[in-house]
């Protein structure tokens, strides 16, 4: 087959990528994606801190001083190196706040769009791909999701089971899934009409085998684009809460819970809410960052390499 | 007078992330008044690129520089953007496109669409445009303008549509009308009305055309002069006649040769080898020559002089005089098959009908697919099925894979109902390879996987096994093994299909279905996998069933025919037979139908 090796001959020049193994592609784009390693940095800085959280605090969260309440941080006029980000209403230290705060932040927009997510991809991906009464009642159960106000109902479950971090992490995550299944469930409707599944389906493969070999990994980037957005809501909401009272309960420190608090005091110490309002805006977008990094570098493509 | 329309040196880039892509480089057209041009091309090329410069109708951040673009004596380049847009796109350069399905809008009515252009330019009065819009509506085939005019864009037909488009079109009366593919997604008897309409229309209103398309035979029927384009350039240009039928070009040369002819006795198709190169780096040599068989040293050491031949032909290539090339004459490797050979798939008096509402609550729709159709596939044979969109052949390869069950009526596989058969044994006997080779593989899995799945879903779990099989269906569609790792996305067209016809050729299938194999591939692609059938079938005695609407893949493919039409089987018989002497009227239609062109001497010379 002469006339066929000559075929390639003049497609080889063109594409080098099919030279090199696939491990040496990935970790030539993961290095080459600035917003990645920017991302992937933030979040892994974020999570040292909450690991070794006791180590880093110059203070105990908890240890209460009347005395020093609300004093400013360190380069304001009035603090003092101490207290490099000053104290709070009860003059705990900030930054030892700060620091434990990390723990319970990270956990619940982890925990909780982790949740929404299985909730969300499983109930989408059967209605897409099932179609027929599996999908009117998955979409009865999202019109119903959506005409609840979810506040109202988080905290009336709440109230109802008890405050703790895994029932607020549970409550939001079960009530955050309703973005993954739309998105979800029209993806899984496109792609089941693709050619691909119907030769897979010619192939033998039953219909558990086409969506984990065939829909799944096609639904993997926006999937990945929703999470890092529910993350960021998840943390949001878990303030709301232990704003209303149902959320955190103190003493325990959390991001949200401080801002909550910050607000009585916000117009004249305004660092009580900046401060761990930088932080989660910190997280939120080390977390898009890599999400949409993640989305470049696995896609087949590899956009913006 | 001046030429009409001027084109002197045009180049596009397009800023991509791999690099800047010259789509478009050096390209010089000249038009005159009431002219037509074709111009021909694979896909990549830049022909639909040329005309998108013309129009300022550029993707974004493309560029494009000419040293001259002139339209009518006017420079088109000191115009601004709305200026061209008031002056020139419109009342003097009109555009129809290839997808009539998408390019109308589908919330207003057709009449209004019509209208809309004249009337907010102020060169007619609303009840003048209606007047005018009905009229033409009437010149270019619509029955009954007067009703259609209030109608939506989905109460019509595609060819329709596409009618309504020229129509729409004409209403500013323009000077220069740019058809890119007008008719790629349309049927072929279809094609031939709308070709006609484009060319009875120029005549009449003395109106220059450029006709756009990937077809050759397209060109050759209905236009003056024809421009070759390949990797960005024109290669050849000349009188119709000139290119077509004494093509100098070797790029030309082969076009014509790879494409499948209606008459004579099918031969294998010179296929030319690789693909359509990037466009990344500036040429220093012939764009062609890595695919070239008269390659010299010469063709990669410079760029090829402009050679022109009588009457203005011209083309780009060291060769001093044209080579003359003549079609293969090997014959086709594939035996032809004993005539009382087993059936291996059945089909009998299969109907399907599809119930539809429109509401929850409404009434039910039918809708009937398939009408009592009965066909046999016999053991090493290749039937052909063809027929127009709409007429349930697709239906019917789905339902002969097992992949829908029929409303009744039977499929039988070997003998044994398709009900009885579990799926992993009909996947052993049966397998499909799809019209589009974009959406036929899945974007996120490597190759390997995709070839080596249907065996583990078998239950192959020999990871050693599967390897050698892969390696085994990769050599048999004759893909290179470093490719195993890579993406469909890195694959070109023609290449994809292959990985699709070595997936269903990993489980050593007894059976392909093949439904429009070719029909989204470049021509000279199409060659290589239309040669690569006919290799699978000497090599491993497939039976192929392959839907087309193609006649000419029918003459070089088929044993037989059957022909379908609103989901009946029309006419049956050997292919020679029925291309020959259709029995059915409505065969003998697609057959008159499908553009041909004969007279290119050499050929006949090798056909005699």
């Amino acid at each position: 087959m002469t006339d066929i090796d000559a075929t390639f001959a003049a497609a080889d020049a063109a594409d080098e990528t099919a030279t090199l193994t696939p491990g040496q592609v990935f970790r030539r784009r993961m290095f080459g994606h600035t917003g990645f390693l920017i991302g992937a940095g933030l979040i892994a800085l974020i999570a040292l801190v909450a690991i070794f959280a006791p180590l880093l605090a110059p203070h105990d969260p908890f240890a209460q001083s009347l005395s020093t309440r609300m004093l400013p941080p360190a380069w304001v006029d009035g603090g003092t190196w101490d207290h490099i980000f000053g104290t709070d209403q009860n003059g705990r230290d900030y930054l030892s706040r700060l620091i434990y705060g990390t723990r319970v932040s990270i956990t619940i927009g982890i925990g909780a769009a982790t949740i929404g997510l299985l909730i969300g991809v499983t109930l989408g991906v059967l209605a897409g791909y099932f179609g027929g009464w599996v999908d009117h009642g998955i979409s009865f159960l999202l019109t119903a999701q959506l005409a609840l106000p979810g506040l109202l109902l988080a905290m009336a479950l709440v109230f109802i089971i008890g405050p703790s971090i895994w029932v607020v992490i549970g409550i939001v995550g079960v009530l955050h899934w309703t973005y993954y299944l739309v998105v979800t469930r029209s993806a899984t409707q496109r792609i089941r009409n693709l050619d691909f599944v119907a030769a897979a389906a010619a192939s033998g493969a039953n219909p558990r085998q086409i969506i984990w070999h065939e829909i799944l990994p096609n639904l993997f980037s926006s999937i990945i684009v929703i999470f890092t957005f529910e993350l960021g809501i998840a943390i949001l909401a878990e303030s709301s809460l232990s704003f209303l009272g149902v959320g955190i309960q103190p003493p325990t420190p959390s991001w949200g819970l401080m801002i909550a608090e910050g607000k009585q005091a916000m117009f004249y110490r305004p660092w009580l809410v900046i401060l761990p309002g930088v932080c989660l805006f910190l997280l939120v977008i080390g977390a898009n960052l890599m999400g949409d990094g993640l989305r470049d570098i696995t896609s087949p493509e590899g956009r913006n390499e | 007078m001046s030429a009409l329309l001027e084109i002197r040196d045009l180049s596009v880039a397009l800023p991509l992330p791999a690099g800047t892509l010259h789509a478009v480089r050096e390209v010089d057209l000249t038009l005159d008044r009431g002219q037509s041009i074709g111009i021909v091309g694979e896909s990549g090329s830049g022909k639909s690129m040329t005309a998108l410069a013309l129009m300022r109708l550029l993707p974004r951040g493309a560029r494009h520089g000419a040293t001259r673009l002139a339209f009518d004596g006017v420079d088109l380049a000191s115009l601004s953007d709305a200026g061209f847009a008031r002056e020139i796109a419109g009342p003097r350069i009109g555009m129809i496109f290839q997808e009539p399905m998408t390019s109308l809008n589908p919330v207003y009515t057709i009449g209004r669409q019509m209208t809309e252009g004249a009337v907010s330019r102020g060169m007619l009065s609303a009840p003048d445009a209606r007047r005018k819009a009905l009229d033409l509506l009437d010149r270019v085939g619509i029955p009954d303008p007067e009703t259609r005019f209030g109608q939506f864009p989905h109460q019509m037909s595609g060819g329709q549509r596409q009618r309504v488009m020229i129509a729409m079109t004409l209403m500013l009366d323009p000077e220069l009308l740019i058809a890119d593919e007008p008719t790629t997604a349309l049927d072929v008897t279809v094609q031939a009305q709308i070709l006609d309409l484009l060319d009875d229309l120029r005549r009449e209103r003395d109106m220059a055309t450029i006709l756009i398309s990937h077809d050759l035979a397209v060109v050759a029927e209905r236009t003056d002069s024809v421009a070759v384009m390949y990797g960005g350039q024109v290669i050849e240009q000349g009188a119709a006649d000139d290119v077509l039928h004494r093509p100098a070009h070797p790029y030309t040369q082969s076009l014509l040769h790879a494409i499948p002819q209606v008459g004579g006795t099918p031969a294998r198709l010179s296929a030319i080898p690789g693909t359509v190169p990037s466009l990344t780096r500036p040429p220093t040599a012939c764009v062609f020559a890595p695919r070239c068989d008269h390659r010299r040293a010469e063709c990669v050491a410079q760029r090829p002089p402009t050679r022109t031949g009588a009457s203005g032909h011209a083309w780009r290539c060291v060769l001093e005089t044209p080579p003359r090339s003549g079609r293969g004459a090997e014959p086709l490797r594939a035996p032809p098959t004993a005539a009382n050979a087993d059936i291996v798939l059945a089909a009998r008096d299969v109907r399907q009908v599809y119930t539809t509402r429109k509401a929850m609550f409404a009434a039910k729709r039918e809708i009937v697919a398939l009408d009592g159709v009965s066909i046999d596939l016999h053991r090493g044979e290749t039937l052909a099925l063809i027929g127009e969109s709409g007429s349930g052949k697709s239906t019917l390869a789905r339902i002969l894979l097992g992949l829908a069950e029929p409303t009744s009526g039977e499929v039988t596989m070997l003998g044994r109902p398709v009900a009885a058969l579990s799926p992993v044994e009909r996947a052993s006997f049966v397998q499909p390879v799809f019209q589009d080779p974009y959406s036929s593989l899945n974007p996120r899995r490597r190759l390997s996987e995709i070839i080596e799945r249907p065996l583990w879903l078998r239950g192959e779990h020999d990871a050693a096994k599967r390897k050698a099989a892969v390696d085994e269906a990769m050599d048999h569609v004759r893909l290179p093994k470093r490719l195993l790792h890579s993406y469909p996305s890195q694959l070109s067209g023609g290449q994809r299909q292959r990985v699709a016809i070595a997936r269903a050729l990993v489980t050593r299938p007894e059976a392909l279905v093949c439904d429009e194999p070719t029909s989204a591939l470049d021509v000279s692609v199409q060659a290589q996998i239309l040669n690569l059938l006919d290799d699978l079938r000497a090599e491993m005695g497939l039976t192929c069933l392959i839907i087309t609407h193609d006649m000419a893949v029918v003459h070089q493919v088929a044993d037989r025919v059957a022909v379908m039409l609103e989901g009946r089987i029309v006419e049956e018989g050997p292919a020679q037979r029925v291309l020959a002497s259709p029995e059915s009227a409505y065969t003998a239609r697609l057959l008159a139908a499908a553009p041909r062109f004969e007279a290119v001497p050499d050929r006949l010379e090798v056909a005699q």
